[in-house]
């Protein structure tokens, strides 16, 4: 470990602590500082979404939690497992945690349903037939029954990106990381996608969002986190968020957005 | 057969046109042996120097310098220099300074036959040029997709043999198809060492039956349909494995 900060690391978690704990992340790509000490506590089965201007390092911050990113110092704590540890267990880790891109990124040379079974089968070695079930469930809770052996080159974005969401649920995560998924959608799309997010949000998936869609997190997050130039400049509950921004910056913001 | 005999030498008094390996027991059995043996060498060079190619394009995006330098060396060496002299340069070079090994006879015999030494160095050689195929098509695999292996849990060995393979391979089907090809067509150097294979085995025939111009047709020939079988079955798998939406069945 770097820099032990925060929760000892490795101790027993419980629900009644945080599923995820950032403590004064930073992070540098070249001499340009990204995240300049940001801290951010998720509880179990909170909706928790990320805005901020382009360019802000949202998704440089979430990509921290699963370790896609490394950070340089500070602690993120994920089930009281330390992530910025060279020992990491990174499929320990990413078995928890599931992510979803703005690209939808699914194997292009794999159906649906492959991709959907492939890392269950691949990665955890689980049995084909009880993976195959799960993941036809998966896709028809995402309503894609009847697109199981469509490629994704012949799907829709916002199929595809389902598709996407069904792949990281097949791992049975205990948290989801989606970064602006529906982003790269038609606007008419746009709203298939976030009723699959609401719907898991509501069922008390624990769900980190970077997104656009204010009127999404309006409704469905729990507690608002709002970016700039690397610092979380203020959070609140989404009421309070939207009707009495405090920060200059935020109200500039939801100014141009909304 | 008989049929065919019969036929051959007819078209031999007729024209003198002379296809000694249609009623020549001898000729006849040896010139088949040689394209079995082309045969032989191809398929299994072929199948060696995929797995060079596979393995050291996987090699080459080691996290170690000294493999991915080892593996430059390796293509550079070979990429640089003739088929021919490579063959030789395993063949007379590196034979003489392995041990020797006592047959079953108790005679003193090289380590490697001249056919195992045709085949190690043709596979190297043709392997060469298969990482660095491989290796493009590699690079053809959107960074992004591959990262959403890794958010699954894939480790590099995974994510390369279960996502970056199976999409290289589709995008570098061209080029592995030519380099294959020409694999095939490079076996004929194994002559110099004396490996029985289709060229030896003609030139043998036209040595002793004089029927140089014939025989020389017959043998262009006979490499145009063994390269046609194999461009027709690199076809097919190009058409098996082609998917919706993806690199060469895109917008089906
Ligand atoms: N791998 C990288 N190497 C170098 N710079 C990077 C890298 N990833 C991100 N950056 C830089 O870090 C900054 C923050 O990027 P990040 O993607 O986190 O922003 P963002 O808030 O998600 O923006 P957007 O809303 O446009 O997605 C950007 O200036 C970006 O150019
Ligand atoms: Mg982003």
């Amino acid at each position: 470990m770097k820099q032990p900060i925060g929760t000892p690391a490795g101790v027993l978690w419980t629900p009644e602590q945080p599923i995820i704990s950032v403590v004064d992340v930073r992070k540098s790509f070249g001499a340009f500082e990204v995240l300049k000490g940001v801290s951010l506590d998720v509880k179990k089965g909170e909706a928790i979404c990320i805005i901020g201007p382009s360019g802000s390092g949202k998704s440089t911050l979430i990509r921290c939690i699963n370790a896609l990113v490394e950070i340089d110092s500070g602690s993120i704590l994920v089930e009281n497992q330390e992530v910025n540890d060279e020992r990491l267990d990174k499929l320990k880790l990413r078995r928890k945690v599931g992510m979803v891109f703005q690209q939808y990124n699914l194997f292009p040379h794999k159906t649906a349903l492959q991709n959907v079974m492939m890392a269950p089968i691949n990665v955890l070695k689980q049995d084909k037939k009880e993976v195959e079930e799960r993941a036809r469930k998966l896709l028809a809770k995402v309503r894609l029954t009847g697109k199981e052996n469509n490629y994704p080159g012949e799907l829709s974005g916002g199929q595809q990106q389902r598709v996407a969401i069904a792949r990281s649920l097949a791992m049975r995560p205990d948290i989801m990381l989606f970064d602006e998924v529906t982003a790269a959608l038609d606007p008419e799309t746009v709203k298939e996608v976030l009723v699959t997010i609401r719907e898991l949000a509501e069922e008390g998936m624990t769900c980190l969002l970077v997104t656009h869609e204010m009127k999404f997190a309006r409704d469905v997050a729990d507690h608002i986190y709002f970016t700039d130039k690397g610092v979380i400049v203020e959070h609140a509950p989404p009421a309070e968020f939207f009707e009495n921004a405090k920060d200059e910056r935020t109200k500039t913001f939801l100014g141009q957005i909304l | 057969m008989e049929a065919l005999a019969e036929w051959g030498r007819a078209l031999y008094e007729a024209t003198g046109i002379n296809l000694t390996i249609l009623y020549d027991q001898f000729d006849q059995s040896r010139f088949i042996s040689g394209i079995w043996m082309t045969i032989y060498l191809s398929i299994i060079s072929l199948f060696f120097s995929v797995i060079i190619g596979v393995v050291g394009a996987w090699a080459q995006g080691s996290p170690i310098k000294a493999v991915r330098w080892a593996i430059n060396g390796f293509i550079v060496l070979f990429r640089n220099t003739p088929p021919l002299v490579q063959i030789f340069f395993f063949y007379f070079g590196i034979s003489n300074l392995l041990p020797y090994v006592e047959d079953a006879d108790g005679m003193r015999a090289p380590l490697f036959t001249n056919i195992q030494w045709a085949i190690i160095s043709l596979s190297l050689f043709a392997g060469a040029f298969n990482i660095e195929i491989f290796r493009s098509g590699i690079e053809a695999v959107p960074k992004s997709t591959l990262e959403a292996a890794e958010a699954l849990g894939y480790t590099r060995l995974g994510a390369y043999r279960h996502i970056v393979l199976p999409l290289a391979i589709r995008v570098c089907l061209p080029a592995l198809n030519n380099n294959l090809v020409n694999l095939l067509k490079t076996t004929s150097l194994a002559y110099a060492i004396a490996v029985p294979e289709l060229l030896y085995a003609s030139k043998q025939i036209w040595t002793d039956a004089q029927n140089v111009p014939t025989m020389m047709v017959v043998l262009l020939l006979t490499y145009v349909a063994l390269v046609g079988v194999l461009v027709w079955a690199m076809n097919a798998w190009e058409r098996s494995m082609a998917v919706p939406g993806y690199g060469q069945g895109r917008g089906r």
